[in-house]
């Protein structure tokens, strides 16, 4: 029961291996604390729509699968988008467009026609939790690496000292630096695989 | 007439849409393996982008907002590309099958692909006029084209460099993508735009 929960963390990683929900990965993990914002709000969509793909797979007619899922998902995605708002009109404005932008993440309408759709409930939350919790991983990960090396900062705290916080490599959070560090990340886990087979 | 062209190349050049904005990386990775399905995919965003843009425009000004329904746009944006994808594709099929067979394997694709839908909310949070709307719709496109067109060249000839094991396939298209924005960033400051 538990491989689907530990699947999506690193066998299956959405993101690194599965090549999957690559534009947010990028786009808003220039700070550690969007990324992680952008990460949850991720889950809470992920998890709420495979939960109700699941309820709902024996009413929902084939053909027309992949629209009633769109508009599944697409209710999650506004009631984050109001909650965020609310919550945190900070972080709203730093993720902008890509809060709207979470309804066509390939991740979430992925999991609603691989998994959920053919599983039951609670192992169909335990994917979405798994396969949430690995995107998280690695985008909060991206953010940690852009934000410490980009501006000298963790969570704003500087780390490395001030001379290198007065002038960090500013080329990480700009957006080649987003590019450079997925490449890494990905070459990365490639190489470990390679040498532990 | 002076500030379309700016709209045009900020959303060309200065603001492209993968390189700096980092939307539609998916399709910009997937089909970038040839120059030739490039280039069949970068007609197709264009003709889609452009009508999207089009129609999500028209249905904000004149049916969200007069029912004061605009919390609903995230939905319904979705769902009238989707349709609207759909019913160029059957369009196409039956009055243009030269041109299907050249842009219809893309259509699908394009469908869950975040740079339309993207731009369509760009539009909205930019309050675009119509005229506004197409000339960045176009510009964005073509941006799109430029980088993929771009990569796919490069990758052409990636194909024959040696590259260590580790980095081959996605991780060395992106360390290219890193140079390629680097050098797009090169382009802020043109005519006072800015990212």
């Amino acid at each position: 029961m538990f491989k689907h929960f530990t699947e999506g963390i690193i066998k299956n990683n959405p993101v690194l291996v599965l090549m999957l929900g690559l534009c947010p990965t990028l786009a808003v993990s220039t700070t550690a604390l969007d990324a992680l914002g952008m990460g949850v709000a991720v889950i809470f969509v992920l998890v709420l729509s495979n939960i109700t793909i699941s309820a709902l797979r024996k009413v929902i007619p084939e053909p027309i699968r992949i629209p009633v899922f769109i508009i599944i998902i697409s209710t999650f995605v506004t009631i984050m988008d109001f909650t965020l708002h609310a919550l945190s009109s900070e972080l709203y404005g730093a993720l902008g467009i890509f809060v709207p932008l979470v309804v066509v993440n390939c991740i979430i309408l992925g999991r609603a026609e691989a998994f959920a759709s053919k599983h039951g409930i609670f192992t169909s939350f335990l994917d979405g939790l798994g396969m949430g919790i690995g995107f998280t991983i690695i985008i909060f990960l991206m953010g940690a690496i852009r934000e410490i090396l980009g501006s000298g900062k963790i969570f704003g705290n500087i780390i490395l000292g001030t001379t290198f916080a007065e002038s960090p490599v500013i080329y990480m959070i700009l957006p080649p630096g987003g590019f450079l560090v997925i490449a890494f990340l990905m070459g990365g886990l490639n190489w470990f695989q390679q040498r532990s087979k | 007439m002076n500030s379309a062209f700016l709209i045009f190349l900020s959303a060309f050049l200065v603001n492209n849409i993968v390189l700096i904005r980092f939307l539609g990386l998916c399709p910009w990775l997937g089909v970038s393996k040839r120059l030739d399905s490039a280039a069949g995919m970068s007609m197709a965003v264009l003709f889609v982008m452009l009508l999207a843009s089009w129609v999500t425009w028209t249905v904000y000004k004149f049916i969200l907002v007069p029912f004061d329904i605009v919390y609903l746009r995230t939905a319904v944006f979705i769902l009238v590309i989707a349709s609207l994808v759909q019913f160029v594709e059957m369009f196409m099929r039956k009055q243009a099958p030269a041109l299907y067979s050249t842009l219809g394997i893309y259509l699908p694709l394009i469908t869950t692909n975040c740079a339309i839908l993207g731009t369509t909310f760009l539009v909205i949070d930019n309050k675009y006029t119509f005229l506004s709307t197409t000339v960045f719709a176009v510009g964005t496109a073509l941006g799109f084209a430029l980088a993929l067109i771009l990569i796919s060249s490069i990758r052409e000839r990636l194909d024959l460099a040696d590259i260590p094991d580790a980095l081959k396939g996605a991780p060395i298209a992106f360390i290219t993508a890193s140079l390629m924005s680097l050098a797009f960033l090169g382009f802020v400051g043109l005519l006072g735009l800015s990212i």
